[in-house]
């Protein structure tokens, strides 16, 4: 759906405008079951980067515990990773994000990582709008400890082990909206089409970007009777808007398609600009777009795309008035008073 | 009936309601005595409650410096209704009250072998001031000028105190001096001669200071060239990040534009606080926390993140009395075993322990050295008594050569010129300690994979038996080698031949070696050993096979710092008998004198029943 992908004969082979084969994107061989959603979703990001001609060691990848949180593995392997404990990547995204503002940072989590154990990190990077792409893996199951429901798995829905999930399901992107994420967007492992433009619309804002990805468990949650299934989403899937991502640098050149209508101007200077024909075209009310998901929910559909984004974000480093300059860099001279200066606060104390 | 008469060595203790504004006055008082260089030691001891409970705030005047809690006291200033008759009760015989005659005692109230200093302090501040807010602050300045002349004190000094702290409000500085002189005027008038008790101008104090050790580990962070703080409230070591907060914004403000040099994150909690601590760390900032006790329960797992992925941490533990919520007001040490061995598997960390603010202060910069130079947590060990009371402390010191030790990084040449293929967790130099990058630093060179998981020396995952040992093994090598970067102790010899010796960390040393003054005039010899970390020095342990029992002093029930050295050395636990405190109370000399005489009469006395071990 970008317009700006470019159409070559031998894709692995083509460089991008920094100088890249997507071959450089990649990482280890991933160790996940054969047609898990994780790793179509590793493909996007992967894709994401490499049309974006990111530079790889300036990503660093952050995750909790899982078998999504162990993604970071399988892409960006040039990358800095850090693979953390189970629900606690947005605490330690944010600490990394506070020593070094200029890295992109790329945080993985899980529906079991982000929905129980790490809930509270979860709303609380959200509200502090960290400059963070968090990317939850959504199966509605704990994958890795085999199979047990997860918070989001939706009422009645039932896994391998058959028996239907009795309690209710958490929507996160409808969290993520309530609780002050400046970017929020749903995409569906299965569908990259959508995916690639919404990762890389979430590389470009500047502030806490969450992207909700249905990802199915191939093992333990892909029955007929299961809402998180390949065939389910493909039959409930609705599309809220589709896009192109215009980033900056390509700004100029960029004609846009026809049936253009909203385009959003990114904090970067890069544009999301939404195809008019799609549905939910307002895209920056977050009243609207709870609405939107209430609605679609109502009719037994699940809405995908872009939900909401405020362009005008402000992220944590704003909030908190630090440097522009990498906190990491600054040494004694920026941070130590000195002796004479020690020796004035003595006589404070006396 | 004999009142007690001694000069520049007393106690006071007021008796006030939480909430009333009373810290400033009573701080008033101790600030005076320690600016007539006479040695003073105020300790708070309040309740957990913002208004309206009790709080006693404790006033040991010590010519010959002792800074410990004395334990009873001499003169009660009794202002706070609830507890009037308990602070009357407990005085000793020829203990001296005073208290707000403008309501009449009651018949319980008739000790004979105890001094009436009546003063009406409502009456007296009524008639004086209108507004009815200062009226309530203003009233414990009047019995601060009552005392002053009561204990002979320099008036000018109490005033010049004030001019001094209001020195930006003028406004406020005429009615605090009008209500000294109120109090004053007052007993010089009507209470002349009754009071046996003064204090006296010496030379007593020299160049130290009178400061709080949360003010110190704020400050010391600060010069340590922390950048990136994330923290959770917790009684007692939120004032470590107010004060850190308070210096940030004096000292780290760019020119241009206002920004900050620094990251300050209240976190959700104490797991979030010590994560964004490990994230800032791992990306090569200098960070820190500061926390209690339920709070390094909670970081418990990031802590053993931390220790197997190899990533510094520092963490200013300021303890409170537990277990569970305990006593959050009280003071203890009683989490020298949860920080030593914090999380699950085999871990350890290393542990300073201050024992007065200097020491705060230089240990909350040198943490931040050790940390990055182990790539490993580091926690600091303070705790209430130290933390949140005003101590006599020498004064600070900072070397402008002195350069932060990042430890082992490799930076963009470095790889560069890199030959030989690096791993994030390979001992090229044997210490134990491997060569780290920062993410970002390098295109193509020194990228890697940080994983609590078990790693190879690449620090690629795996599950392979020998590897994993291997690099379990190497962390117990890193720790010998933190061994020799801690600080040693500190070691106080009397007598070498003495047979007996005490070992004892942070704010119990005060009482230590005041206790040690008391024996020794009864002729009991003690040698000392203040241990300022863990790991152990050898040094220790050959102290401890020097003597033939060695007195653990400590402030919790279960003996953990003993426990720790029987745990960590070759050493017979029964040469250690624990000399234990733990009722929420800073330890008092006394307390340690009574339990170690017991100790030696109950060796006299069975002499042959633990087979003369000890
Ligand atoms: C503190 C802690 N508790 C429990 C676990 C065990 N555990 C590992 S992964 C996981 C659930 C992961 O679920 P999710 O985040 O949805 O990831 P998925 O495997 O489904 O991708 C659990 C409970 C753990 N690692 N740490
Ligand atoms: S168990 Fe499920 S989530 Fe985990 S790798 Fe297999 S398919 Fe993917
Ligand atoms: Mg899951």
């Amino acid at each position: 759906m970008s317009s700006e992908r470019p159409v070559f004969r031998h894709p692995q082979a083509a460089k991008n405008s920094a100088g890249y084969s997507r071959k450089d994107y990649e990482g280890a061989i991933s160790t996940l079951c054969a047609g898990c959603g994780h790793d179509s979703t590793t493909n996007a990001i992967i894709q994401a980067c490499f049309e974006l001609a990111i530079e790889p060691h300036r990503v660093a990848k952050m995750s909790g515990i899982g078998c999504s949180s162990k993604t970071p593995a399988y892409f960006l392997g040039r990358s800095h990773g850090f693979n953390a404990v189970h629900g606690r990547m947005p605490a330690i995204a944010a600490g990394a994000n506070m020593a070094n503002r200029e890295l992109l940072y790329i945080g993985i989590s899980g529906d079991g990582d982000t929905a129980s154990i790490g809930m509270g990190q979860f709303a609380h990077a959200l509200r502090r709008n960290l400059n963070l792409n968090y990317i939850c893996m959504n199966n509605g199951c704990y994958g890795l400890t085999k199979g047990q429901d997860s918070a989001t798995a939706d009422r009645g829905s039932a896994g391998k082990k058959g028996e239907p999930n009795p309690y209710s399901a958490i929507d996160l992107c409808k969290l993520a909206i309530e609780l002050g994420a400046s970017y929020v967007a749903r995409g569906f492992s299965g569908d990259k089409q959508q995916l690639v433009p919404l990762i890389k619309g979430a590389f470009a804002h500047n502030g806490l970007a969450f992207i909700d990805v249905i990802s199915p468990c191939v093992t333990f949650n892909n029955t007929s009777t299961s809402t998180k299934s390949y065939e389910y989403v493909r039959e409930h899937i609705e599309a809220t808007n589709t896009f192109d991502f215009i980033p900056l640098q390509q700004e100029i050149l960029a004609h846009y398609p026809e049936g253009t209508s909203q385009e959003v101007v990114m904090h970067d200077g890069s544009i999301i600009s939404l195809h008019k024909s799609e549905a939910g075209k307002e895209v920056t009310s977050r009243r609207l777009a709870l609405d939107g998901l209430e609605e679609e929910k109502a009719k037994g559909r699940l809405l995908t795309g872009l939900l909401y984004v405020d362009p005008q974000s402000v992220d944590t480093h704003d909030i908190v008035n630090s440097t522009l300059r990498p906190l990491n860099t600054l040494g004694e001279a920026d941070l130590c008073p000195g002796g004479a200066t020690l020796a004035k606060l003595m006589d404070g104390w006396r | 009936m004999n009142n007690i008469a001694r000069t520049n060595d007393f106690v006071v203790r007021f008796a006030n309601v939480n909430g009333s504004g009373s810290a400033s006055a009573n701080n008033l008082f101790a600030k005076a005595i320690f600016r007539m260089g006479v040695p003073v030691s105020p300790k708070n001891i309040f309740p957990s409650n913002i208004q309206g409970l009790p709080t006693w705030y404790e006033v040991r005047v010590s010519d010959r410096g002792y800074l410990a809690r004395r334990g009873g006291y001499d003169l009660a200033v009794a202002v706070n209704g609830q507890t009037l008759l308990r602070d009357y009760l407990d005085l000793p015989p020829g203990g001296y009250f005073l208290y707000d005659s403008t309501r009449e005692l009651s018949a319980d109230f008739d000790r004979k072998d105890v001094t009436l200093l009546p003063v009406p302090l409502t009456e007296l501040c009524n008639t004086a001031f209108e507004h009815p807010k200062l009226r309530q602050l203003l009233k414990n300045i009047i019995y601060v000028g009552a005392l002053a002349s009561l204990l002979d004190m320099e008036f000018t000094v109490l005033t010049e105190a004030v001019e001094r702290q209001y020195a930006k409000n003028a406004k406020l500085a005429g009615p605090n001096i009008k209500a000294l002189e109120l109090g004053h005027d007052y007993a010089a008038t009507h209470l002349a001669g009754r009071c046996q008790l003064k204090v006296q101008r010496i030379d007593g104090v020299g160049e130290r200071i009178l400061v709080d050790g949360n003010t110190a580990f704020g400050l010391g962070a600060l010069y340590g060239g922390a950048t990136v703080v994330g923290w959770y409230p917790i009684t007692p070591s939120t004032s470590v990040i107010e004060a850190f907060e308070k210096y940030c914004r004096k000292f780290r403000v760019e020119q241009d534009g206002g920004r900050r040099k620094v990251a300050i994150l209240q976190a959700e909690d104490e797991m979030a606080a010590l994560g964004i601590v490990i994230g800032a760390s791992w990306n090569g900032a200098r960070a820190f926390t500061a926390t209690s006790g339920p709070g390094i329960s909670l970081m418990g797992e990031l802590l053993g993140l931390g220790y197997f992925a190899e990533i510094p941490a520092v963490v200013l533990n300021v303890q409170r009395a537990g277990p569970s919520t305990g006593m959050p007001t009280r003071t203890q040490q009683a989490d020298i075993l949860s920080s030593a061995y914090a999380s699950h598997g085999d871990t350890k960390h290393p542990l300073l322990f201050p024992s007065d603010p200097r020491e705060c202060f230089e240990m909350a910069a040198d943490a931040l050295d050790l940390a990055e130079r182990l790539q490993t947590p580091v926690l600091v060990l303070s705790d209430l008594d130290l933390g949140m009371n005003d101590n006599l402390s020498p004064p600070f010191t900072w070397d402008d050569g002195r350069r932060y030790d990042r430890g082992k990084v490799l930076s963009h040449d470095d790889l560069e010129q890199r030959q030989e293929k690096w791993g994030r967790y390979l001992d090229v130099d044997g210490d134990g300690i491997c060569y780290r990058t920062y993410p970002g630093t390098h295109p193509a060179k020194g990228s890697y994979f940080t994983r609590g998981t078990s790693h190879n020396e690449y620090s690629g995952y795996t599950e392979d038996n020998v590897i994993y040992q291997t690099g379990m093994e190497r962390l117990t090598r890193k720790w010998q080698t933190a061994k020799s970067l801690v600080p040693g102790p500190v070691l106080a010899m009397r007598d070498a031949t003495s047979p007996l010796g005490a070992i004892f960390v942070g704010s119990s040393a005060a009482a230590a070696f005041e206790a040690f003054d008391l024996l020794a005039e009864k002729g009991i010899v003690i040698n000392a050993m203040r241990l300022r970390a863990f790991p152990f020095a050898d040094e220790v342990y050959r102290f401890i096979k020097a003597h033939r029992q060695v007195f653990v002093i400590e402030q919790n029930r279960d003996a953990q710092l003993r426990t720790l050295l029987v745990n960590e050395g070759d050493v017979d636990p029964a040469k250690l008998p624990p000399v234990l405190h733990f009722d929420g109370l800073p330890i008092t000399a006394t307390t340690i004198c009574a339990q170690i005489e017991a100790l030696l009469s109950s060796n006299r006395q069975t002499p042959t029943q633990d087979g003369g071990r000890r």
